[in-house]
């Protein structure tokens, strides 16, 4: 009940002074066969709760690479990364793990729901497991993402713009204090696109966490209250 | 040029995906091995049957024998060649050299037809041959194991022993008579009709098999079976490894097609390269086959020599039948497991990503028609259990069996898994068990394969453990004196039954014939009134007053094989050589004996057959004394030490046959649960292949690599269990249909049913080891995994 009362709606003006992420000085390379290929070198930014930052750059300039790193899915050779003021650069796998499950919820491009669930059990899947499942807002989420008629049915059964949303119901169902999508539009067409953004945008300032989406897409960022490029692994 | 480009495109995924291309070959290679290595012993001893078959000629010459089985008075060849008929005798009989009975056969050259002349050595010392002491030739196989003045000889079957008639007849104790006459194929015209020189004869055709092939036919029947089931089970592995490798290169597959490659050359293509692995593999599957049968051979000669007393060469031969046999069954087996993944190909649209796996609602479609054709082969067990009649109906009963069983497993473990999945409380194992039921139809073959090694461990299992603890109680009714004696002639035989009638209890002496009843080969015994008989021999049914007819000589007893095979029961009258009718008044069991039998007494049977043996005895006597005894008749008769055996011997003589009957069967037995482990395995590597984008997205969501792979674990040992617990039933099924079906068509005994719950628990121990070694390679792998690999799921179409 306390990490609800830690992540209910807060007034504009706090959560503009609330840092919920700050990478600083982030390098990450990956060897190659022609030696180590450098992606990332020396990436700084932060993010404020209630906050949306579109991170833009060309295709191989470093992106979806911080996303993981943010995401504690991989960890950085260099660099600071703090989510609410825990460094998690350093972190052990199970604690890693455990951010990845309580703290941060990511929106995958692929949609990456689990086949073997119907849609109310891939909705509840990751507030259950940072034990923080509530059917109500669950409900509402369901209803306002237009799921609600379809919450028996399984992945395959749904059109990839209902899987997005289920994507992005199961993310803001376990209300993490940092969301992280990666194209999240990226195989929708523009209308769809467009209202499943919107949606999302609305969700996350209602449950005050931050946003940082990955997008190539110019007129998604425009939507978005901050903007970084990455150019060649840095911000430009 | 066009089409080996696309060939070394397809063949260039086997260098990254070396541990598929050696499951794939490993599979196919074991799997040809098994079939291989039974056909290659099945096609052995066929060539030795066949080989005695042709002794004389047989194969393809006519014979005369006596109507009722017995033998031929020796006036009778002599009336025949005065009236102008070809024929030439044979006399034969079982010999004993030292401590082996041989087969022994005495011809006369002279009036041997030349296709009989099959041993050149008879020829060429002919002198010797025909002189009063003669020479006993054997194949040369035979005189060396057996020596004893055998002099080795080409052109003879093995266990054979080949002597002058009248070496043969003064051998045997025949004078004056003869068991058959060899009927030359061209005979003089105008000759009179058999009947009206000599009544009571007729002409047997030639017979290509001879009596050894159809007393061995269901032996050999069963190994086929359970060499047919091994490379069934070693397929499946076939059947993952190549669907992970179609799977794998559908992209390919487009790609070779939007590149201009038509569809139908792609299909060559693949046939080509499918051809390829199955002939590399088959070469390799012949050559262990021909070690597997190289060891099992030696087992399979002793078995065959003391159930059915048939001489098998213990030295293998490649032959290119069955090497043949074994490439094209690897061909065939291999084209049969890419079927379905061949097709799919042909239909697979070029611009669409077809889904794996079909999706849940396709996995519920399946289980639907697992569910009817389930129902249908229980439906088609049962209507054969009830109607069906032989053999191959039992065999048929077996196949129904598994074919269902093997229907019903997934149906079995999906519903198993849905009432764990409804029971489950938290996110993680509601996950894990929805996870496991969508996996089934990818594990579901391998499951499969296990489910029927672990049923067939636990019905032959049972089949044996039933068999010997009857067999030990039967052994101890069957073989109540506590000395038994083989003397050397008949004189001898009186000598020695005198001397031992002071020393002993009693001497219950036993009278044999060899026969011929109801067109097969049979035994004649008769035995004293003694109450040891009336005691302990092990009857069946009987008539209230049995042991006072069989004294009597108002009725005899039949071998349980005589009542199934000839449906012959208490009551009815037999119809025996010599003119003689005695009713049925007790059946009795007489497990291991191939041949029917009857038992009389001893007066009884000696009045229709004089010439009966009467050269053995047995011996009561206070069990304390009996090794004493054993000795001093010995000396005191200079007998031979084999020619006096305690009980305790013959029963540890029986046991060791017995075990070595069952040698064989428990050796394939391991070899199938060890294939069926390689199949659990290659099914396990080819889904954590192709399971990282389902288990990529959890990971994300904060299960650790360790907690993942330790789920997996847990998924492997428990789907396990599961096809243990329907392995169970389907094993007792199998057991119950070996004992009360197939072993009473096939041996003509039926044995009660014993459980062996100790036996199961073991067999489960196994099972689940096998299981978690199969997954512990997947399961490092997933626990080691580096996440740049689970980042590919979110990256990466699929």
């Amino acid at each position: 009940m306390g990490a609800q009362q830690a992540l209910a709606p807060i007034n504009g003006q706090k959560r503009r002074r609330m840092v919920v992420l700050k990478v600083a000085a982030v390098r990450k390379s990956y060897g190659t066969g022609d030696g180590p290929l450098e992606v990332l070198r020396g990436v700084d930014l932060s993010l404020g709760a209630g906050n949306s930052l579109a991170l833009t750059g060309e295709s191989g300039s470093g992106k979806s690479t911080l996303l993981h790193l943010i995401g504690g899915l991989d960890r950085p050779d260099a660099g600071s990364i703090c989510i609410s003021g825990v460094e998690i650069a350093r972190m052990g796998d199970k604690a890693l793990a455990s951010l990845r499950r309580g703290t941060v919820g990511v929106i995958f491009q692929q949609f990456n729901l689990i086949p073997s669930l119907d849609v109310a059990a891939n909705l509840a899947f990751q507030a259950r497991l940072a034990g923080r499942h509530d059917p109500a807002w669950q409900a509402d989420l369901a209803a306002r993402l237009g799921l609600a008629g379809m919450l028996a049915r399984y992945p395959e059964q749904l059109s990839g713009g209902q899987q997005q949303r289920v994507a992005i119901g199961r993310t803001l169902a376990a209300r993490p204090k940092l969301v992280l999508a990666d194209e999240p539009t990226g195989n929708l067409d523009e209308a769809t696109g467009d209202a499943v953004l919107n949606l999302m945008l609305e969700l996350v300032a209602e449950t005050g966490a931050a946003l940082l989406m990955v997008t190539h897409s110019e007129r998604l960022a425009a939507q978005c209250s901050g903007r970084v490029h990455l150019a060649q692994g840095s911000v430009a | 040029m066009r089409n080996t480009v696309a060939l070394m495109a397809l063949l260039s995924h086997w260098r990254r995906h070396k541990v598929q291309l050696a499951m794939l070959l490993l599979g196919l290679s074991l799997a040809t091995a098994l079939w291989t290595g039974v056909q290659a012993i099945n096609v052995e001893a066929r060539a030795s049957y066949a080989q005695a078959a042709s002794a004389l000629g047989g194969d393809r010459l006519s014979q005369i024998v006596a109507a009722d089985g017995g033998t031929i008075a020796q006036s009778a060849y002599i009336a025949l060649r005065r009236a102008g008929w070809q024929v030439s005798p044979v006399v034969e009989g079982e010999y004993r050299v030292g401590s082996v009975r041989v087969r022994l056969m005495g011809v006369d050259p002279m009036t041997m037809p030349p296709e009989a002349m099959t041993v050149p050595a008879i020829v060429t010392n002919l002198a010797g041959f025909m002189a009063p002491a003669g020479i006993l030739y054997a194949a040369p196989e035979t005189a060396a194991r057996l020596g004893g003045g055998l002099v080795g000889a080409d052109g003879l079957p093995i266990g054979l022993v080949m002597s002058d008639i009248g070496v043969a007849q003064r051998l045997l104790g025949m004078q004056g008579q003869i068991s058959r006459l060899i009927l030359s194929k061209i005979q003089p015209i105008g000759v009179p009709k058999l009947a009206d020189v000599v009544p009571g004869l007729r002409v047997r055709p030639p017979d290509a098999s001879g009596d050894l092939s159809r007393l061995t036919d269901s032996f050999h029947l069963n190994l086929t079976a359970f060499g047919l089931l091994a490379f069934l089970v070693g397929l499946f592995i076939v059947q993952s490894a190549i669907g992970l490798a179609f799977e794998q290169r559908r992209a390919l597959v487009r790609t070779l097609r939007a590149l201009g490659m038509p569809l139908s050359g792609v299909m060559v293509v693949l046939v080509v390269e499918l051809v390829g692995l199955a002939l590399v593999a088959g070469l390799v599957g012949v050559g262990m086959g021909y070690g597997i049968a190289r060891v099992l051979l030696p087992s399979v000669a002793a078995t065959l020599r003391g159930l059915y007393g048939a001489e098998v060469s213990g030295n293998l031969h490649m032959r290119l039948d069955w090497a043949a046999a074994g490439i094209a069954i690897a061909v065939a087996g291999t084209m049969a497991a890419a079927a379905l993944h061949l097709t799919q190909i042909w239909r697979m649209p070029l611009l669409s990503v077809a889904q794996v796996g079909g999706g849940a609602a396709g996995a519920r479609r399946l289980l639907r028609v697992q569910t009817a054709a389930g129902a249908g082969f229980a439906v088609l067990a049962g209507g054969l259990l009830l109607f069906g009649h032989g053999l191959a109906a039992g065999f048929g009963v077996l196949a129904a069996l598994f074919l269902g069983s093997a229907c019903f497993l997934p149906v079995a473990v999906a519903g198993l898994l849905g009432l764990a999945r409804r029971g489950a409380r938290s996110p993680v194992a509601e996950w894990f068990w929805a996870d496991t039921r969508a996996q089934l139809p990818g594990l579901s073959l391998a499951l499969v394969a296990l489910m029927l090694a672990l049923a067939t461990n636990l019905g032959v299992g049972t089949m044996v453990s039933s068999f010997r603890l009857t067999f030990d109680g039967w052994l101890d009714q069957r073989l109540a004196s506590e000395l038994y004696v083989t003397t050397r002639d008949p004189a001898e035989s009186q000598a020695v039954s005198a001397w031992l009638a002071s020393r002993s209890d009693a001497v219950l002496p036993i009278w044999s014939a060899h026969i011929e009843m109801y067109g097969q080969p049979g035994e004649l015994y008769g035995v004293a009134d003694h109450a040891t008989y009336r005691d302990n021999w092990p009857l069946l049914q009987a008539t209230p007053d049995v042991w006072d007819a069989v004294a009597a000589g108002t009725g005899v007893l039949i071998n349980e094989q005589l009542h199934y095979r000839q449906k012959i029961g208490l009551g009815d009258t037999l119809t025996l050589p010599g003119n003689w009718s005695p009713p049925v008044v007790g059946i009795y069991s007489d497990y291991g004996n191939p041949l029917v039998q009857v038992i009389a007494n001893n007066a009884t049977l000696a009045e229709h057959f004089p010439e009966i043996s009467k050269l053995r005895m047995g011996v009561r006597v206070d069990p304390a004394r009996a090794v004493a005894l054993a000795d001093a008749v010995r000396e005191a008769f200079d007998l031979p030490v084999n020619n006096v055996v305690d009980q305790s011997a013959i029963k540890t003589l029986s046991r060791r046959v017995f075990e070595r009957t069952f040698r064989v069967t428990a050796a394939l037995n391991i070899l199938t649960l060890g294939v069926a482990g390689v199949a659990m395995f290659a099914s396990l590597m080819t889904l954590s292949g192709m399971r990282l984008p389902q288990m990529a997205p959890v990971w994300a969501m904060g299960l650790t690599r360790g907690a993942l792979a330790q789920l997996e674990f847990v998924r492997s040992v428990m789907l396990a269990a599961m096809t243990f617990v329907v392995a169970l039933p389907v094993g007792l099924g199998l057991a119950w249909v070996l004992l009360n079906v197939v072993n009473v068509e096939a041996f003509g005994w039926r044995l009660p049913m014993y459980l062996f719950p100790a036996d199961w628990l073991t067999l489960a121990g196994f099972g689940l080891a096998a299981a978690a070694l199969a997954a512990a390679v997947p399961v490092r792998h997933l626990a080691r995994i580096h996440p740049n690999d689970l980042l590919q799921a979110f990256t990466n179409e699929r």
